[in-house]
């Protein structure tokens, strides 16, 4: 069955997001003002807060949503494991532990971002060296490898943050929570949600196979190895790209797809756009409530992910007969 | 196409279920593969379908070993009926079905109407056609083994091996699958290997392959093979037969 129509419709929910989003803020503006300076920038305050400002802000939003549950459905099928989230595999473990140490090492935000994604890479190689050996892929194991190096991790992040000077303790938390204060260059990132989206959409009929069981997707003509080589390093990408832009944003990993799935879309070709367009848009409109309920006050957008997505996702849950 | 075994033993562990077995599959052929729990024909039915590697020997479709076969190639060529299924399927039942295309799909949105074609075919063979837009999960088991078997309908394989293909069924979905089979290998020339516990449609097949479990085995002519007392002792129980020849049924002596 055909669901171009929804995906039609979530596009322009998402754009609807995103200019919601360009709307709030500590200048208010009026609908027409935004709209004005979209379609023709005259330089000004106005211009000024909508391009340099918000715009980018919105833009790593979404993007840092989009490839959150991207990578949430990837790896959902690949260790067919509903309660498979991007973070289940260390990466953002990782990630935050490069991270901080180099916020408490005081080097700057550049240098930090480069250990961040050193910490991620790290953590990916690791997991999939241990669990990966002599062609026999073993996902108990990728799954155990994943959690175990979680949990290391942690213990590790708890480490820095009681040895960290009180000046520096908010802003890990910040980091840890998912913030998108100090997001503003998504280019990257929208090209790996271009990317990995575009990728497996069109690998869609394997992933689909791959859901009834790896024996089940052989026999139907999957070359199942080859494929969850493909999905660990995609889902892997995905996270990386988005912890890097936000931190770990908890929740929209493992909701998005799931709310998806609760409202019917199983068939990958679909779930897969779905899920970036809601996850984006999602992020989008916990990062404008992050940053607008107590304005001056910048919240991290990690805390309203959850509180909008756990009543969300409890109804959906409830309503399935 | 032809799919030809040789010199192929199955283990499990260090357990040999079955030594150095020659066995060929040709077309219009209807095997029944017969054998106590445990004595292998799940694991022999996997190795022919390439999704076990085997203990030792080496299978061929058509002279040509399974290993230079792409997983894709391999999917159109042969097709495999499993046990049972560990996973879910949350789609509809038409989704599941049209699943079996998967190696023939030639473009990556949408279906071919030859693809389409099968579908119908398919749900209409197994009498799926009502249930069709019927979500997967809500189907009770006999339902769902129709489903599964209408599957690999729509995948339609010149080769066919399928385990335990009646289980769930009730009889008049057993006789008509097993009218099925005849009509495909019969009619279509294709071939195909079943795992059955029945031994009156047994006597349906064209071929009779046994498995012993303690690495024998013997192959041979339905009428040939399904004999009291070679059953008796495979099963170790008493069996009878009434009727003969196409017509014969066996029945365990109670």
């Amino acid at each position: 069955m055909s669901r171009a129509p929804l995906i039609v419709l979530l596009a322009l929910i998402a754009a609807g997001s995103v200019f919601i989003a360009l709307l709030f803020g500590s200048l208010s503006l009026t609908t027409g003002q935004v709209f004005d300076t979209l379609v023709r920038p005259v330089p000004g305050v106005v211009d000024d807060v909508i391009w340099q400002l918000r715009l980018p802000r919105v833009l790593a939003a979404f993007a840092c949503g989009g490839l959150l549950a991207t990578s949430g459905v990837l790896l959902q099928v690949l260790l067919r494991n509903p309660l498979a989230d991007p973070y289940i595999l260390g990466i953002s473990g990782g990630a935050a532990l490069g991270a901080l140490g180099a916020v408490l090492l005081g080097i700057g935000v550049a240098g930090s971002n480069v250990a961040a994604l050193a910490g991620a890479l790290g953590a990916v190689g690791i997991v999939f060296a241990l669990s990966f050996r002599a062609g026999d892929w073993n996902l108990h194991r990728l799954l155990l490898t994943g959690v175990v190096l979680s949990a290391g991790f942690t213990a590790l992040i708890s480490l820095l943050l009681t040895v960290a000077p009180q000046a520096q303790l908010r802003g890990m938390l910040f980091w840890l929570m998912g913030d998108l204060s100090h997001a503003d260059a998504s280019g990257t990132a929208w090209l790996v949600l271009v990317l990995v989206v575009a990728v497996f959409t069109a690998w869609a009929g394997s992933l689909n196979a791959l859901a009834l069981g790896a024996l089940k997707a052989r026999a139907l003509g999957v070359a199942v190895g080859s494929l969850q080589a493909a999905l660990y390093f995609g889902a892997a990408l995905a996270t990386v790209a988005a912890v890097l832009l936000g931190g770990s944003i908890g929740f929209v990993g493992i909701m998005v797809p799931h709310a998806l799935r609760l409202a019917g879309i199983n068939d990958h070709r679909w779930l897969l756009p779905a899920s970036a367009l809601v996850g984006g848009s999602f992020v989008t409109l916990a990062d404008t409530f992050a940053r607008t309920v107590w304005a001056p006050q910048q919240l991290p957008v990690g805390v309203f992910t959850a509180l909008l997505g756990v009543p969300a996702l409890l109804f959906l849950l409830s309503r399935r007969p | 196409m032809k799919l030809r075994a040789h010199g192929l033993s199955i283990a499990i562990g260090a357990r040999v279920l079955c030594r150095d077995l020659a066995l060929e599959l040709a077309p219009g052929e209807l095997w029944g593969v017969l054998g106590c729990n445990g004595s292998g024909k799940t694991t022999l039915l996997h190795s022919l379908a390439g999704l076990t590697q085997p203990a030792a020997g080496s299978i061929l479709i058509d002279d040509r070993p399974l290993a230079d076969f792409s997983r894709r190639e391999l999917g159109r060529s042969l097709g495999i009926l499993l046990q049972r299924e560990d996973q879910e399927y949350w789609g509809s039942v038409r989704d599941y079905v049209m699943l079996g295309r998967y190696p023939h799909a030639r473009s990556l949105f949408g279906w071919h109407a030859d693809d389409e074609a099968a579908l119908e075919r398919a749900l209409g063979a197994f009498d799926l056609a009502p249930l069709a837009a019927q979500a997967y999960v809500t189907l009770s088991g006999g339902e769902r083994q129709r489903a599964r078997l209408a599957q690999l309908w729509a995948q339609n394989p010149p080769l066919m091996l399928l385990d335990e293909p009646l289980q769930h069924l009730d009889l008049r979905h057993q006789l008509q699958t097993l009218a099925l089979l005849r009509e495909a290998t019969r009619e279509a020339g294709a071939a195909a290997a079943l795992v059955l516990h029945d031994l009156t449609f047994a006597g349906r097949c064209d071929r009779i392959l046994i498995l012993y479990g303690d690495g024998r085995y013997a192959a041979g002519s339905a009428g040939e093979l399904l004999r009291t007392e070679r059953l008796a002792e495979l099963y170790g129980c008493g069996i009878r037969a009434f009727g003969d020849g196409a017509d014969v049924h066996f029945i365990p002596v109670i």
